[in-house]
């Protein structure tokens, strides 16, 4: 902050705005790194981290802003562009090719071999053989080996993202002691972390995105996380939406609706246990990739849980594809809307699907009785009907409503919403938040998903909170503001209890 | 929410109301072929003309509602052509000796097989249905190869009713649309009013989401593609009565047409989009531009390439004017 | 099930299955012999080229519905062209027709980069394309094959004990394929068609330009459907302009090979040793004196069990 001259940043990004379609993922994003310098870039789900950092390797163009890279105008049509020009990521899936063995991977990145067994050395792992197909390796392995192929390239720049989320202990310090190294020996690092733990024992400073914006550029000293923490959140406690509830809540004895055992699915869903009640509607708040995918998965049919159990008003269950789930009265409104949709038909055909699906309904249609239903339907949802005849034409928000007026028109007993407000106005939120505390009244059950954590307290009786696939806090949603919740989800929490 | 305000192109808007109003579009196409066939050739437009064009069309249509069906769920049926002509063959073959009722129901016996095949093919091993219904047409066709060694001695009759259907007229219009007119209008009544139409477009436009609300997608493959078979089959016993000599290739030259009709009326091969009444007018513009191009004396390979253009362009087309919205 | 074994694994037992049916062959005709084994290499030369053809394809990721429709367009050209042609004229025609070839592949890949469309798509709407191409050229039948090159793939290499039985063309075969493949298997170019093949995104990522890549794949596939419609024409002495039945055997062919439908997995070895494995079957039948019609319903049964288990097995691999 002295010299300017030693100073100057190697990467500096000003402004940087991307859009898809109406969706605005940045708008005024803004990064420095100096050289030596190690950055923690931090954010909540959806706050644009990884948008920026597709721009900044070139895997995305931005639409506007500037990059400099040590001082002078860049734009990185592709990655491999970007590579070459000294800027080198480690994304979270591996970018090696799981069907070439490692012998060719290197080959096709150009990688020099000596330094690149070095690093491997370095890094701790047995070396692995050259000839076998990439894909027989443990997900581990083939981060370490990205990295080190990373590293072997000898990057001005490197990018870090979640670097040790499928990690062990072990490989975790080696990382970590590396990366350090590689900073004092001159290089810059931007890296990606949930983790508080590594951020305060590596990074030199934190930038903090918030809403696709760069709200903050702290350096890393004592007690930073709680500012970091608010910064992330901002100033989203509007007092209109935590709700006043209503005295009596949901009896919570007597035999679950939904009761979830020891749960388990994929690599990251380890050991998730709840129980969610008649008339309750249940939060689930986890970071990005905390085994919440997996678990809206098992739950709806969609994926064979590996271990756990799934019992519906005491019975258990077991189910082979998603009939199974619905006829059990569990009924999913999916995160991504694209995946629910049938995009190119009209919002009756959409909200209809679910009751022609059996072969039995495959017959003529009772035209006015689903035309009843539908508008029942439509109303109730207030969905805005004027481009019906393509939801694909339908705003963001209109065509989540069709997705969850699906489930309505027949009647739900348990519906699982993940994340159903992402990207929709707050007209629409206030409505759905409504209808899932109508649904409850009427004696529903919801299990509830969210990346914005003020949802919480307007829309649930009680939440949990996931983090590397288990529960690490259940709490009752009056008590669970959003500092709360954020230091649950960033495992924070459980810190502060054994300390 | 954003749609009233921007104000389109108007290629876009061109390119939307086509999308919106293809059978408008292709009708005017077909007035505008037929304009030019009686511009080349004055006076070779008349009823009787028209009664023949339509006679043509007819099985052309029916083979392509095979594909139309197949396509609203992103796939093809490529075995209809050999279903048909195998129909064609067993019922010309069986009727000097069972008669012609149960020719009739012999004759569509191997189409629900293949139709069952494909469908296993397709819903449960999740085969390609274009490398499917390839493969299961070259073995209809060796099937019927060795059929015709079996029967070789008996000799082939075409029924008399099938022949009244296929080339009869009745007030100069051919006896074949009472099979077709009805035919039509239950297709077009239940690619919209039934259950099983509607789980068509679905599966087509997203089958994750028709998985997501319940659907079993193998019980709508195993469905379709047997209902595919027995259209071809029908769209075979048909043609024949109009040919008139059942031969071993003898629906083979409708494959290319029919597929082409489809994508011409508005078919996404992609699914989820389109409608027979499109179909049935792009039978009508290939029967037309048949015409036009035999009076030209086109060639039979520059015919091939027009064809293949067509759909790759038409495709194309379609595949854009979607992606703008 | 596929998992344990390796790469060279299920090579090895395509191996294994081909000896054995050989053995099978010469119990069923103790005569077979060299020019049995002639017969079969001759007329499993089309079906190889077009095989790995297909396998380049299908290892990028896409495939290739055009490639049967391609060699009936270069067969009926070089029978044109060879008519009445000196040695010079010949050699020339050779090197024109794989330039064709060429040509026609990286059109088919060019339209598939720049329409956006499934490969499926397109290359289906292209083999009609290039049929109408085919009768264009030729109406029928016609033209006729150099004859000393078509000596190039008749017979035994030489006399002697050993040597007849090996045959010219599965030398010509062997060599060419060779000759296409090894400098490309270890080329990055070679890479770039795997990486496209097996994962778009990270090879994006790391560096491959993904269109060009495709066009390539396609392009050179268009080469060694070349070499499958000179060696029809050179077998048979003429142009044939219909397309003979080879794009549902080289999909097969490529399937039952170990080629895995969706690309990045694959070698061009297995869905060669496949091509013979289904070429000694129908052989075997035909010395069983099954009806050639009843031979040709068995061949497709095996093909389309051979496709359908593969889809089964790539539903169980997404699952895993």
């Amino acid at each position: 902050m002295t010299d300017a001259a030693a100073d100057a940043p190697i990467l500096d990004a000003q402004g940087v705005s991307k859009r898809f379609g109406a969706v605005v993922a940045l708008r005024d994003a803004s990064l420095r790194v100096r050289r030596g310098e190690v950055v923690a870039l931090m954010g909540a789900n959806g706050a644009g981290k990884s948008t920026l950092v597709k721009i900044l390797t070139g895997a995305l163009r931005r639409d506007g802003g500037t990059l400099r890279i040590r001082g002078r105008d860049q734009s990185f049509g592709s990655p491999g562009a970007a590579r070459r020009g000294g800027l080198v990521p480690v994304y979270q899936e591996p970018s090696l090719i799981p069907d070439l063995d490692l012998d060719e991977n290197l080959r096709l990145g150009g990688t020099p071999r000596e330094p690149f067994h070095h690093w491997v050395r370095e890094l701790g792992i047995p070396d692995p053989p050259m000839d076998d197909p990439i894909r027989h390796l443990p997900l581990a392995t083939l981060r370490i080996l990205d990295l080190a192929r990373a590293l072997a390239s000898e990057p001005d720049v490197l990018l870090l993202d979640e670097m040790t989320a499928a990690l062990p202990t072990d490989l975790v310090e080696r990382v970590l002691k590396v990366v350090r190294e590689q900073a004092d020996a001159g290089r810059s690092v931007i890296y990606i972390s949930h983790r508080f733990a590594e951020i305060s024992q590596l990074c030199d400073r934190a930038t903090v995105l918030r809403d696709g914006a760069t709200v903050g550029d702290l350096p890393i000293e004592p007690g930073v996380e709680e500012k970091i923490v608010t910064l992330m959140l901002g100033a989203a406690l509007s007092p209109a939406q935590a709700r006043a509830r209503e005295a009596t809540g949901p009896a919570t004895t007597g035999t679950p609706r939904l009761r979830v055992r020891g749960l388990a699915a994929g690599t990251k869903l380890a050991d998730v246990s709840f129980d969610l009640h008649k008339g309750e509607v249940l939060g689930v708040v986890a970071l990005e990739g905390q085994g919440q995918d997996e678990l809206f998965d098992a739950l709806a049919g969609f994926r064979r849980p590996g271990g756990g159990t799934i019992e519906i008003d005491g019975q258990p269950q077991s189910f082979r594809h998603p009939a199974d789930a619905i006829a059990a009265g569990l009924t999913l409104v999916p995160g991504d809307r694209a995946e629910a949709l049938l995009s190119s038909r009209s919002v009756r055909e959409n909200i209809a699907v679910p009751y022609v699906a059996r072969p039995r309904h495959w017959g003529p249609i009772a035209m006015r009785r689903e035309g009843a239903q539908v508008a029942q339907a439509i109303e109730r949802l207030q969905i805005d009907t004027r481009a019906q005849g393509e939801v694909r034409r339908l705003s963001g928000g209109n065509q989540q409503k069709v997705t969850i007026a699906r489930w309505i028109a027949g009647g739900v007993q348990t519906l699982l919403l993940f994340d159903p407000t992402r990207g929709i106005d707050v007209r629409t939120k206030r409505q759905i938040y409504a209808l899932v505390r109508d649904l409850a009244a009427q004696g529903a059950s919801v299990l509830f998903y969210t990346s914005e954590l003020g949802e919480i307290q307007a829309a649930c009786d009680r939440v949990v909170v996931i983090f590397n696939g288990r529960v690490v806090d259940v709490l009752d949603a009056q008590d669970a503001d959003e500092p709360m919740l954020m230091r649950a989800a960033y495992g924070l929490t459980a810190r502060e209890v054994r300390a | 929410m954003s749609m009233a305000a921007d104000q389109p192109s108007p290629a876009a808007r061109i390119g939307r109301f086509l999308r919106d109003n293809p059978v408008v579009t292709l009708l005017i196409l077909l007035a505008l072929l037929v304009l030019l066939l009686q511009v080349l050739r004055p006076g070779i437009v008349n009823e009787r003309w028209i009664g023949n064009t339509v006679k043509f069309a007819i099985p052309l249509a029916m083979l392509a509602a095979c594909q139309t069906l197949t396509m609203l769920t992103g796939g093809i049926d490529l075995s209809a052509s050999v279903v048909a002509t195998i129909a064609a063959f067993v019922v010309a073959t069986q009727e000097p000796q069972v008669g012609t009722g149960l020719a009739i129901v012999l004759s569509l016996l191997p189409a629900v097989l293949i139709g069952l095949v494909n469908g296993f093919g397709v819903g449960i091993c999740r085969v390609h249905p274009l490398i499917m219904t390839l493969g299961t047409g070259l073995i209809g066709t060796g099937c019927l190869q060795v059929y015709q060694r079996g029967v070789i001695a008996t000799g082939s009759v075409v029924p008399a009713s099938l022949e009244w259907l296929g080339t009869g007229r009745t007030w100069g219009m051919p006896n074949a649309l009472v099979l077709f007119v009805p035919f039509a209008v239950i297709l077009l009544l239940a690619q919209r009013r039934t259950g099983f139409g509607r789980l068509l477009y679905a599966i087509g436009a997203n089958e994750n989401a028709a998985r997501l609300s319940g659907v079993r997608a193998w019980q709508v493959y195993f469905g379709l593609y047997v209902l595919s078979a027995l259209i071809a089959g029908v769209a075979g016993l048909l043609y024949v009565g109009l040919i008139k000599a059942p031969s071993l290739s003898l629906a083979e030259p409708l494959l290319l047409p029919s597929v082409a009709a489809a994508v011409i009326g508005g078919t996404s091969i992609f699914g989820g989009r389109g409608s027979y009444s499109g179909t049935i007018v792009g039978a009508l513009i290939l029967t037309v531009l048949n015409t036009l191009l035999t009076l030209l004396q086109m060639p039979e390979g520059a015919r091939r390439i027009i064809f293949g253009g067509i759909i790759l362009a038409v495709t194309a087309l379609y595949a854009r004017l979607t992606d703008q919205g | 099930m596929m998992r344990g074994l390796s790469r060279n694994g299920w090579v090895l037992g395509l191996v294994g299955l081909l000896i054995l049916l050989l053995i099978v062959t010469k119990l069923i005709q103790p005569s077979f012999g060299a020019s049995g084994l002639e017969s079969v290499t001759r007329a499993a030369l089309p079906f190889a080229f077009a095989t790995a053809a297909t396998a380049v394809v299908v290892i990028a990721g896409g495939i290739d519905l055009s490639v049967a429709a391609m060699m009936a367009v270069v067969g009926v050209t070089a029978a044109v062209l060879m008519e009445g042609a000196g040695v010079t004229q010949t050699w020339l025609v050779v090197l024109a027709v794989l330039a064709l070839g060429a040509a026609m592949g990286a059109l088919n890949g060019a339209l598939v980069v720049a329409t956006r469309l499934p490969d499926i798509v397109v290359t289906l709407a292209m083999s009609f394309v290039w049929e109408g191409v085919a009768l264009l050229i030729l109406k029928a039948p016609g033209g006729a094959a150099t004859p000393w090159l078509r000596e190039v793939i008749l017979g035994p290499i030489a006399p002697g004990p050993v040597v007849s039985l090996i045959p010219k063309s599965l030398v010509v075969l062997a060599v060419l394929l060779m000759l296409v493949w090894l400098p490309l298997r270890r080329s990055r170019l070679g890479l770039s068609i795997y990486a496209i093949g097996s994962d778009a995104t990270a090879a994006f990522r790391s560096g491959v330009s993904i269109g060009a890549t495709r066009v390539a794949a396609y392009a050179i596939a268009g080469v060694l459907v070349a070499m499958g419609g000179l060696s029809v024409t050179l077998s048979t002495g003429i142009g044939e302009p219909i397309p003979g039945p080879y794009l549902l055997a080289a999909v097969a062919a490529v399937v039952l090979g170990g080629v895995v439908l969706g690309g990045g997995r694959g070698g061009l070895l297995g869905p060669i040793v496949a091509v013979f494995i289904l070429r000694i079957v129908r052989l075997d039948l035909t010395l069983l004196s099954v009806d050639p019609n009843v031979t040709t319903i068995v061949e497709g049964t095996i093909m389309a069990v051979v496709v359908m288990l593969g889809g089964i097995l790539a539903v169980r691999g997404r699952r895993a």
